[in-house]
């Protein structure tokens, strides 16, 4: 399709300008409504909270660290502005307040949302691979940079009769 | 330069660039925002939240069970929800009920848009903050379970349903859960 034509086809009636305006303040409407819904029950980025003693405290600012906010993938739930991020991190609060284990709130969670939930995968059968494919990688390169050093060496010291002879007059200096 | 070194410089970095395009072919394929769920194989999580259509009453994870059933998570706020709307119509058709969580929505936005686009649902328990949500494994929507008849969680669909898995994904194992429910 021609730019022209692109142009042409794109441009709105009044009609459906209107109706386009209409559903964006519909949207707008909808996106307030959604966010007033939102703040219920839910904790926000850097919300003050109150803990029965520290250890509950430190076991909060553990965990939400430790949990992937699982619809914003970079993202534990301790940085995300997500919704989900912050039903999670009410969540663990409530569980920590209510004397809940670190690891009672960690399965809670992957039982619920999967490992996928935890921010730095665990070592087991099906993660394996990543994390020795680091090491595995700088092993099979390392042999490979061997091989070619040494079998640059043993090339470096084959010189045939003329090539020895041009390498001394090279060194006289009377090319 | 010998045969066999002559299949190492160039035979060596071609299998490798192969198998690095073979990775990156499969990577394209697969979703990566699509997460297994581990409630697949598990008793649909207990919960207990008030009806949309009826405050009074209090739906329980005992209302959706008892057949094969499908559990639909929406929101009138969520637009693919309403797209996936005829499929669930469709569904429901075929005498399997069809349940709903309305997610963090609020009552009277809810039943405009089922008046709007219409009510597949059976019954539909309100989520308005999303505490089924998270005891399901909720992160958007709209989800959808597949439940047996004796309440497992058989399949979780996890975006809008389109013909394509209405016909390739849900529709035949609707048919299975309901051979396995009559043997």
């Amino acid at each position: 399709m021609s730019l022209r034509s692109t142009l042409r086809y794109s441009r709105p009636r009044l009609g459906a300008l209107v109706s386009r305006v209409r559903a964006l303040v519909a949207g707008f409407a909808l996106f307030f409504a959604a966010g007033a819904i939102g703040t219920a029950g839910a904790v926000a980025i850097d919300q003050p909270l109150e803990f029965e003693n520290e250890r509950q405290e430190e076991q909060y600012y553990r965990l939400v660290q430790k949990l992937r906010c699982t619809v914003c993938q970079s993202e534990t739930i301790y940085e995300s502005g997500a919704q989900l991020a912050a039903d999670m991190r009410e969540r663990v609060y409530e569980m920590t307040v209510n004397g809940r284990s670190e690891e009672e709130i960690i399965s809670y969670m992957t039982r619920r949302y999967g490992d996928y939930v935890l921010y730095k995968p665990p070592f087991q059968l099906n993660t394996a691979l990543l994390w020795v494919s680091p090491f595995l990688l700088l092993i099979i390169g390392g042999v490979t940079w061997l091989q070619v050093v040494r079998r640059r060496q043993s090339a470096e010291t084959e010189l045939t009769e003329s090539e020895r002879r041009a390498l001394e007059r090279f060194r006289r200096g009377d090319s | 330069m010998s045969k066999r070194s002559a299949l190492l410089r160039f035979g060596l970095p071609l299998t490798l660039v192969l198998v690095l395009l073979g990775l990156f072919y499969v990577g394209l394929g697969t979703d990566t925002e699509e997460l297994p769920s581990p409630l697949v194989g598990e008793p649909a999580p207990a919960f207990e939240l008030p009806s949309l259509q009826e405050p009074q009453t209090t739906l329980t994870e005992a209302d959706f069970t008892g057949e094969v059933a499908l559990v639909n998570v929406w929101a009138s706020w969520c637009r693919p929800c309403r797209q996936e709307l005829p499929y669930l119509q469709e569904i429901a058709k075929r005498d399997v009920p069809v349940y709903g969580f309305n997610y963090r929505d609020s009552r009277q936005n809810a039943r405009r848009f089922l008046e709007a686009f219409g009510n597949p649902y059976d019954k539909i328990a309100f989520d308005p903050e999303a505490e089924a949500g998270m005891d399901w494994g909720v992160y958007a929507t709209p989800e959808t379970y597949v439940l047996d008849a004796q309440g497992i969680i058989r399949h979780k669909h996890i975006g809008p349903i389109n013909a394509k898995v209405l016909q390739e994904d849900l529709l035949p194992l609707i048919e299975k859960l309901k051979a396995e429910q009559q043997s």
